[in-house]
Formats: C-alpha cells, sequence, structure tokens
C-alpha cells in the first residue's frame, strides 16, 4: 500500500462540502487546507454551486486534476457510491471522517467501502475518523483553525484509535515542546490499522519514535502488530485504555482467569520490546526523550541538583523506574571536587546525587557535568535545575548541550516551568536536551531510553 | 498434531473439555513427564491398581460435569492402604456426575501451574506460576506469548515473585531449572499446534524437582464452535 498521497498530498478533494453552512465539518477541512497549507483544495457536492466564489464540483471525476486525496464527509450511506466514483476518477488516497459504520449498527456497509478499495488498491484511513494532521503539509481534522493547537514539525508520529485523544495528546505534546511528524486517526480501522501504520512510519524518514494509543487489537492483530514491531528499527511506544474490562467470556479455567485481556497485553509488548505508557503523561515523556537521542543506554543515572530535596525525589523515582543511582566512585568524586568553586567544595554532597546546594553557579554544573559525561560509572546524566538559584543563568542550557554532546551522553533536564523560565528551558530543548517539568517525567525518559531489560 | 490426539479431542467436543484421564495422555503421548495411572468404576478395579501403582496414591473423580475436582470434595491425597482407598471410593463414586475414580501415583514437588490460553488479540499465551489451588489468590504468575524462546521461558521463570523457591530458597532443594525451561518451551509448542481446537488449558499442579517435572494434573477446554 503506497500511503505517500494520503500524506503529503499535492491535490485535495473535499467530498460532502456545503454551499451554505460555514460551519459544516467539510467546510471547515476546506477551508484550513485551502488557506493554510501547500495544496490545491476542491469542494465536490451533488448539488454543485459555488461557496465563496469557489466552485464546487457535482462530481470528482469533474475536477480537472489527478487528486491525491479525497477526504469523504457525506452522510455514511453515501460513502459506497462516492468511494467507486472516486475509483473512477483514479483518485490515490482517501480519509473517512463520515460515521455510521461498525460502530453504528453498519458493519455491512463498512465491509463494501472495504471490498471496493481493497479491490481498486485505494488506500484510506476510517471510517469514523479525523484523518491525519502532517504539520506544514495538511491537516484533515475537522476542527477550526482558531481553536486548534498545531505541534511544530519534529520526530514523534503518533497513531490513535481515537480522534479525541489524538488531538489532546497534540495539545501535550505541544505544551512540552515535542514536535510531530504525522497524526493519525485511524477511527474504526476498516482499511489501515495499527499495523499497517507501523510498516509505513518505520520507512517514514521524518519519523525517529513511532507512539499508539489503543483500545484494542481485532481477532489476531496483536500477534500481527507485535511481529511488525519487531520489524521496525524505530522505537515503538504503547498507550493503552480499557485495561479493566472484565471481558464477558466464562471463565472456566485457572489460565483463563489470570491471563486476562489487559495482561495478555502488557506481556506481549514487554516481550516485543514495545514500550507500554501508563498514562497521557509517560507517553509523553517517553516520546520526547526518545525523539532526542537513540535507545539502549545502561541504567546508571548520575544525578545532578542544586537541592538535595530534588536530588532525593529523583532517586527514589529511579528506583521504582527500574534504573540505579550508583554511588559515585572515590576518584571520580574526588575529580569533581577539585573542579567545583572555592565556595562550595565543603559543602557540596558528590556522591549521587551530586548535590551543588543553592550556592552552586553555572561553572560548578558544568564541571560536574564533564566528569559524570566522561565517566563510565555513569549512562545518562539527570540534572535537576532551579533557574531561581542565583548563581544559575539564562546560559546553563546551551553550556550543559556543549558537554552532552561533546560526551555523547545523554542530558535531561527537568526545570519547573512557568512563563518566566521559558528562555532558560529553550536554551536545553533547543539545543537538542529534552526539559520536563516535573521529577518523574525527566525519570521517565531516562527510563524510556534505558536498554531492553533481559527480562 | 498426532492422530490419536485429534481424535481424543474430537471424542470430547460434546462436553466442551477433556477430562483427566484423556487429557494427561496427550501430554505424555508428546513426551511429557505424568504420573502413573488408571482409572476403576468399582472397588475391587481400585485396589487392583493401587497395588499395581504402589501406595501412597491419589485418587480423583472422573466426571465430564466436573471440572472443579476440589471443589467437590472429589480428590484424595496421600492414601495409604486398601482400607482408606475403599473409604475413599464410596464417598467419591456418591459424587454427581461420578464416571470413574482415577487412581495416580503420588508425586512430589514444588507445585507450579503452567497454562495456555487462546486470547482472542495474541493468540497462544502461556503462563507460570505458582500452583495449586491458592493459585487464584496469589497471582504470582508470568506471561508470554508462544512459541517461546529460552530467553522467554528463562524470563517467565524469573518473572515469579516466587521465583526464589525455585532455586533452593533456604536450603529447600532446587528445582531442575533448564527441565522446566524445556518443558516450557515444548508445551508451547504443543498449544501452537493445537489453537485450533483449544480455548486454554491448566497443567495444575506441575510437580517440580532436582529430576523432574510431573504434569500431576491437567485440564483442556475446548473452543466453542
Amino acid at each position: 500500500m503506497d500511503l505517500k498521497p494520503l500524506f503529503e498530498p499535492q491535490t485535495m478533494a473535499m467530498i460532502g462540502i456545503s454551499a451554505t453552512n460555514d460551519r459544516h465539518p467539510a467546510n471547515v477541512i476546506y477551508a484550513k487546507n485551502k488557506n493554510r497549507y501547500p495544496l490545491e483544495v476542491y469542494g465536490v457536492n451533488p448539488k454543485g454551486g459555488t461557496w465563496h466564489g469557489e466552485t464546487i464540483y457535482a462530481d470528482v471525476t469533474d475536477i480537472p486534476e489527478k487528486i491525491d486525496l479525497a477526504v469523504i464527509a457525506t452522510r455514511a450511506e453515501l460513502v459506497p457510491q462516492v468511494l467507486t466514483d472516486c475509483v473512477r476518477a483514479g483518485v490515490k488516497s482517501a480519509a473517512i471522517i463520515s460515521g455510521g459504520f461498525a460502530e453504528g449498527g453498519r458493519p455491512d456497509l463498512q465491509e463494501r467501502i472495504v471490498g471496493i478499495a481493497r479491490e481498486a488498491d485505494l488506500p484510506f484511513l476510517g471510517p469514523n475518523c479525523l484523518g491525519l494532521y502532517v504539520p506544514l503539509k495538511v491537516d484533515t481534522f475537522f476542527l477550526p483553525i482558531e481553536r486548534m493547537i498545531k505541534p511544530e514539525p519534529g520526530g514523534v508520529s503518533f497513531v490513535s484509535q481515537s480522534g479525541g485523544i489524538l488531538v489532546d495528546q497534540m495539545i501535550k505534546f505541544t505544551g512540552q515542546g515535542v514536535g510531530m511528524a504525522k497524526a493519525v486517526s485511524v477511527g474504526n480501522k476498516a482499511l489501515i490499522g495499527e499495523k499497517e501504520m507501523l510498516a509505513w512510519l518505520a520507512q517514514d524518514p521524518a519519523t525517529k519514535v513511532i507512539a499508539f494509543y489503543v483500545e484494542g487489537f481485532g481477532p489476531g492483530q496483536g500477534r500481527e502488530f507485535v511481529a511488525a514491531a519487531d520489524a521496525c528499527p524505530k522505537p515503538v511506544v504503547i498507550m493503552k485504555s480499557g485495561k479493566t474490562a472484565a471481558g464477558n467470556r466464562a471463565v472456566s479455567s485457572h489460565t483463563a482467569s489470570l491471563a486476562g485481556d489487559y495482561a495478555s497485553f502488557a506481556a506481549a509488548m514487554a516481550q516485543h520490546n514495545i514500550i507500554e505508557a501508563a498514562d497521557e503523561r509517560e507517553l509523553v515523556s517517553f516520546c520526547e526523550a526518545l525523539s532526542a537521542y537513540e535507545r539502549g543506554i545502561g541504567r546508571n543515572i548520575g544525578i545532578i541538583t542544586g537541592s538535595g530535596g530534588h536530588g532525593a525525589m529523583a532517586a527514589d523515582a529511579c528506583v521504582v523506574a527500574g534504573l540505579s543511582t550508583p554511588a559515585l566512585s572515590g576518584e571520580l568524586q574526588a575529580q569533581i571536587k577539585s573542579a567545583l568553586s572555592e565556595s562550595i567544595r565543603s559543602i557540596a554532597s558528590l556522591a549521587n546525587p551530586a548535590d551543588l546546594t543553592g550556592s552552586g553557579v553555572d561553572e560548578d554544573f558544568v564541571a560536574c557535568a564533564k566528569a559524570m559525561g566522561a565517566s563510565a560509572e555513569i549512562d545518562c546524566v539527570l540534572v535537576l535545575l532551579l533557574p531561581y538559584l542565583p548563581g544559575i543563568t539564562l546560559d546553563i542550557g546551551v553550556k550543559l548541550s556543549s558537554v552532552s554532546r561533546q560526551f555523547k551522553k545523554p542530558f535531561i533536564a527537568y526545570v519547573p516551568q512557568v512563563e518566566k523560565y521559558t528562555m532558560l528551558i529553550e536554551g536545553f530543548e533547543l539545543n537538542g536536551i529534552p526539559v520536563s517539568s516535573s521529577i518523574e517525567g525527566a525519570v521517565l525518559m531516562a527510563k524510556a531510553l534505558a536498554g531492553r531489560q533481559p527480562c | 498434531m498426532k492422530k490419536e490426539v485429534n481424535d481424543i479431542l474430537a471424542a470430547h467436543e460434546k462436553w466442551g473439555w477433556v477430562t483427566e484421564p484423556d487429557a494427561q495422555k496427550i501430554f505424555s503421548l508428546y513426551g511429557f513427564h505424568t504420573p502413573q495411572y488408571d482409572v476403576a468404576t468399582d472397588e475391587a478395579q481400585a485396589m487392583a491398581i493401587a497395588q499395581k501403582i504402589g501406595y501412597p496414591v491419589v485418587a480423583k473423580i472422573v466426571s465430564p460435569t466436573v471440572i472443579h475436582k476440589s471443589d467437590v470434595k472429589g480428590v484424595v491425597v496421600g492414601i495409604r492402604d486398601d482400607l482408606s482407598l475403599a473409604d475413599a471410593f464410596r464417598r467419591i463414586s456418591r459424587i454427581e456426575g461420578f464416571a470413574g475414580m482415577l487412581i495416580a501415583e503420588m508425586v512430589k514437588g514444588l507445585e507450579l501451574i503452567i497454562g495456555a490460553q487462546n486470547d482472542f488479540q495474541f493468540g497462544p499465551m502461556v503462563l507460570l506460576g505458582m500452583g495449586g489451588v491458592g493459585v487464584e489468590i496469589y497471582k504470582d504468575v508470568s506471561l508470554r506469548m508462544a512459541p517461546l524462546t529460552e530467553a522467554d521461558a528463562g524470563c517467565m521463570i524469573q518473572g515469579l515473585t516466587a521465583g526464589r523457591l525455585l532455586s533452593g530458597y533456604r536450603g529447600a532443594v532446587p528445582v531442575d531449572l533448564e527441565l522446566l525451561t524445556k518443558t516450557l518451551i515444548d508445551f508451547s509448542h504443543l498449544v501452537m499446534s493445537m489453537q485450533d481446537l483449544v480455548e486454554s488449558i491448566d497443567l495444575n499442579p506441575v510437580m517440580c524437582t532436582q529430576k523432574e517435572c510431573i504434569i500431576a494434573d491437567s485440564r483442556i477446554m475446548l473452543k466453542k464452535r
């Protein structure tokens, strides 16, 4: 299946546009793509006419250009005919926004459109979905542009069974400064599901991390999905809902009662090196770290902090996450100590966490980071940065990122996130160091990077 | 799948599950270790079987309608003589649905459960846990998709909270982990081959020692047609 026309369309047909209703979903989609994206958009409605002076074509076959992507927002019972017209017009892909198929008691309609698409080799998303969002390229979400948060281009692609979760997650990614490559709503997954998206995104140069939100897989599709993930060189993150559904199967054996749907799901993910995010916060943290660094570092975390309390909390979170914070060797501690400012040399505690105290200055953080960066004792450096400390400057992010690059060692920063500290945070983020607004989040990032555990 | 196994499964389709003696037969046909056993329908037969196996023995109800044997007091362990055996027979034969009494060699070891479940999304899954009647209380189990690699099986053993018991906790005799690993892997392949017919399998308990892993009881639930 060639999904290029779907994700990089030059031409779009918006089928189901209204000549009179500006707020019709099809009109919203038409307007945002026409005004803001580099593609040609054509409105289609059997009634013809015009909307805001633009021609509405009565039939998709009337459009003078070949269409890469048809966005279909008509009533469900019309979709089979619309799709047949698309095939006749040589349309290369489709996103079916319309609901009222399998989810609305009409599996027959869904089977018909799958039949039409398979025969014509026409890939489509949905039905019952939002379609897709590709920064600077295309946006089929029927959400008015002024209400949308638009993520920057970046390395995370997110595929969601729920349109609502998809948009929510885009807001959270944006809030955390995580850029996106593709956002895809797969809806009823009639033709394109997780496995197909995984295969496509695995070879998409813009995608570094592939994340999923799933409610459940179809019969046997979980097994196909993990096989596709095994074959994918990029990290795969997954978040699941419906973990507690008791299931309606009669439980007649011990194994059936113990190997419930979610237990099997979690076991299968772990077995195949797919990172399961417990909640939205974990999903964002995992994706942010994995789009900044390659996966597969060791589990030894070095913590640098300006406050003993923060250090202790981070060390606790590391243990919970299955990471370790080994005490630094006497040699390494002595080396750090000799490089610190005279004023904190006697008060800093350097075992790990390395607490540079509230009197530490940029140079102390850099010296400590260099020593940990160069040492084989530490695989990843967690910097807990408190911008209100008087010795810390706005340049700390740039300085530490250059240490990270020099020693090719991943650094992760915690910085409290308020408007006031934005420039300091960007000093890290724009220079390639992921920043979390919570200590736990920063530790989760390290957890996502840590290599596959033997079990 | 072996033809004999197909025949056994087909014969049990109407009940929806395979009763113990036949389930045990399937596993022994595939090279798993099971205790010596035979089924008696009267007291004299029971005595003869026990004599042949040698005391102590365990006696269990055979009935296509009794899935959980302990729940109906259909299991008597540690029978040491003819008198106790006769007593066990009288009690078990009065249980509703009685079709016979199975007399089996008593086996000892660490009680484990090995199971399989045909998951809707992921296909056959294999389960390993601490066995016995408390299995659903402690829920100390690990799960993996079948078929298992050696690494998968090793992870399942390590994944048990009570895993240390297997390697000889506090002076106890350790379990032969290599044999347990092999048992898990072989079982996972058998489960793959039976996935079209079988819904779930309990091998509970599997008695493991330093020398053996013996399937002391088993139950195969068939898929609904």
